[in-house]
């Protein structure tokens, strides 16, 4: 069995993330486990053969053959909106993988990590969070999470939960704000960038993940700022 | 045996003889890169090709746009799934550049500011199938898409179109680039849907 096989899982669970984004768990028998950031192909076909293939990062990590990706819908998509509003727990889906060797966070690194998601670009990094909390890294992990509103933020039980001493979030909302929130709604800037993130003196490597625009203008603010653009590891969502 | 999606239709099925296997029409230019796009100064920039012998072939960037440069309308095929068809490009073929390079080597690495590489056989470059852009539906390349100058590849998966390039390496063996060390395939038909290794 290698990682270019199609496989089946069988959806266990699903949850939604926000109106528009559900996470889906598949039990996936010959799975082989992932490294955090890595993604998987989805296959959906037709009863006339047709099919549809596209990418999901997962949002799971490690060992396990218990998997889960985290779907935003696409309106006019042709495989999110069927995943997001047609799957069942039950369900029979085919996949493969893990796919994706460049994108990763490994236990055994020991430079500090700065993750920076846009809306969600956040789930291949919140493995990296996972990865590092199963772990129980001491390495320091600071993430910089933009969303529009406070209901478009996936996973924020769960990032609560995970704080600590070495794992620190600083949310940023693009639209609105929750009530009460210090700062006025509004976008990543440099300057932000500059004083929420983990400086390039201190050589941290750099996950960016998000829609294109966001990363292009991210990742050439780290450029600035100090960071060597090898240190700067980006992945961008888009298509449909 | 493919398990059928209970209540999946998909897109309404058109004849496209133009679209490989696995690849959806795209409008858009999606941009798909590892890093941080570079900043290139274009009196900085130049393009070598470097062989066994020792003896370079480089130009600069106003040697580079004095040398004849072709207008190419082709299909582009990303291997995340997008194809786009009939891109417009200008740019120097390949064959140009090679005109008076010697090697007895058969396969190429590309080299790119920032770092990418990615390997190819000369005999997928020479002969019309690859050229140098600098020009993109009539406007100079963007950095975004890999401005000033980009690989064009078109009949291989995109990512062997190389944005940012500086230069070609002639290699002894197929030794494997940057996307191909990463999980992607070494030649990249999209074809055959040699999409990973």
């Amino acid at each position: 069995m290698s990682f270019r096989d199609w496989l089946v899982g069988t959806v266990v669970s699903t949850q939604s993330q926000t109106p528009t984004a559900k996470s889906i768990v598949l039990e996936v028998p010959g799975f082989g486990g992932s490294s955090a950031g890595q993604h998987i192909d989805v296959r959906l076909s037709a009863p006339d053969g047709y099919a549809a293939v596209r990418a999901y990062s997962l949002a799971s990590t490690g060992p396990s053959s218990t998997i889960e990706i985290t779907v935003d819908l696409i309106p006019d998509g042709e495989v999110s909106p069927y995943l997001v509003h047609e799957l069942q727990e039950g369900d029979e889906l085919e996949l493969r993988g893990p796919l994706g060797r460049w994108f990763v966070w490994k236990p055994e690194v020991t430079a500090p990590v700065q993750l920076v998601a846009g809306g969600s670009g956040i789930v291949p990094l919140l493995a990296m969070v996972r990865a590092h909390a199963a772990a129980a890294s001491t390495v320091q992990f600071k993430l910089l999470y933009s969303v529009r509103t406070p209901r478009d933020m996936f996973y924020a039980s769960e990032f609560a939960a995970l704080a600590s001493p070495t794992f620190e979030v600083t949310y940023v909302y693009t639209r609105e704000t929750p009530e009460g929130w210090p700062t006025p709604a509004g976008r990543v800037s440099r300057e932000l960038l500059e004083s929420a993130t983990i400086p390039p003196s201190e050589s941290p490597a750099v996950f960016v993940c998000g829609p294109t625009g966001f990363v292009e203008s991210v990742a050439s603010w780290l450029v600035e700022l100090g960071h060597s653009a090898e240190t700067v590891k980006t992945e961008r969502f888009g298509g449909a | 045996m493919a398990v059928i999606s209970r209540g999946f239709t998909g897109r309404p099925r058109e004849s496209q003889p133009d679209l490989p296997p696995g690849q959806y029409l795209t409008k858009d230019f999606p941009v798909l890169s590892a890093g941080p796009t570079p900043a290139i100064d274009t009196a900085d920039w130049s393009f070598v090709i470097k062989t066994e012998t020792g003896k370079d072939a480089s130009w600069n960037w106003e040697e580079f746009n004095a040398l004849p440069k072709e207008d190419v309308t082709t299909d582009i095929h990303c291997v995340t799934r997008w194809s786009k068809l009939g891109t417009q490009w200008r740019g120097v073929s390949l064959d140009t550049l090679f005109e008076n390079v010697e090697s007895s080597y058969d396969y190429v690495m590309v080299h790119s500011y920032g770092g990418y590489t990615t390997n190819l056989p000369l005999d997928e470059i020479l002969d019309g199938q690859a050229w140098i852009a600098t020009e993109f539906e009539g406007e100079p390349l963007t950095p975004d898409h890999g401005g000033p100058a980009r690989m064009l590849v078109p009949h291989l998966y995109f990512w062997k179109s190389a944005k940012w390039v500086r230069g070609i390496t002639m290699q002894r063996d197929d030794n494997p680039g940057f996307w191909e060390q990463n999980g992607y395939h070494t030649n990249g038909d999209p074809w055959r849907e040699e999409r990973y290794w």
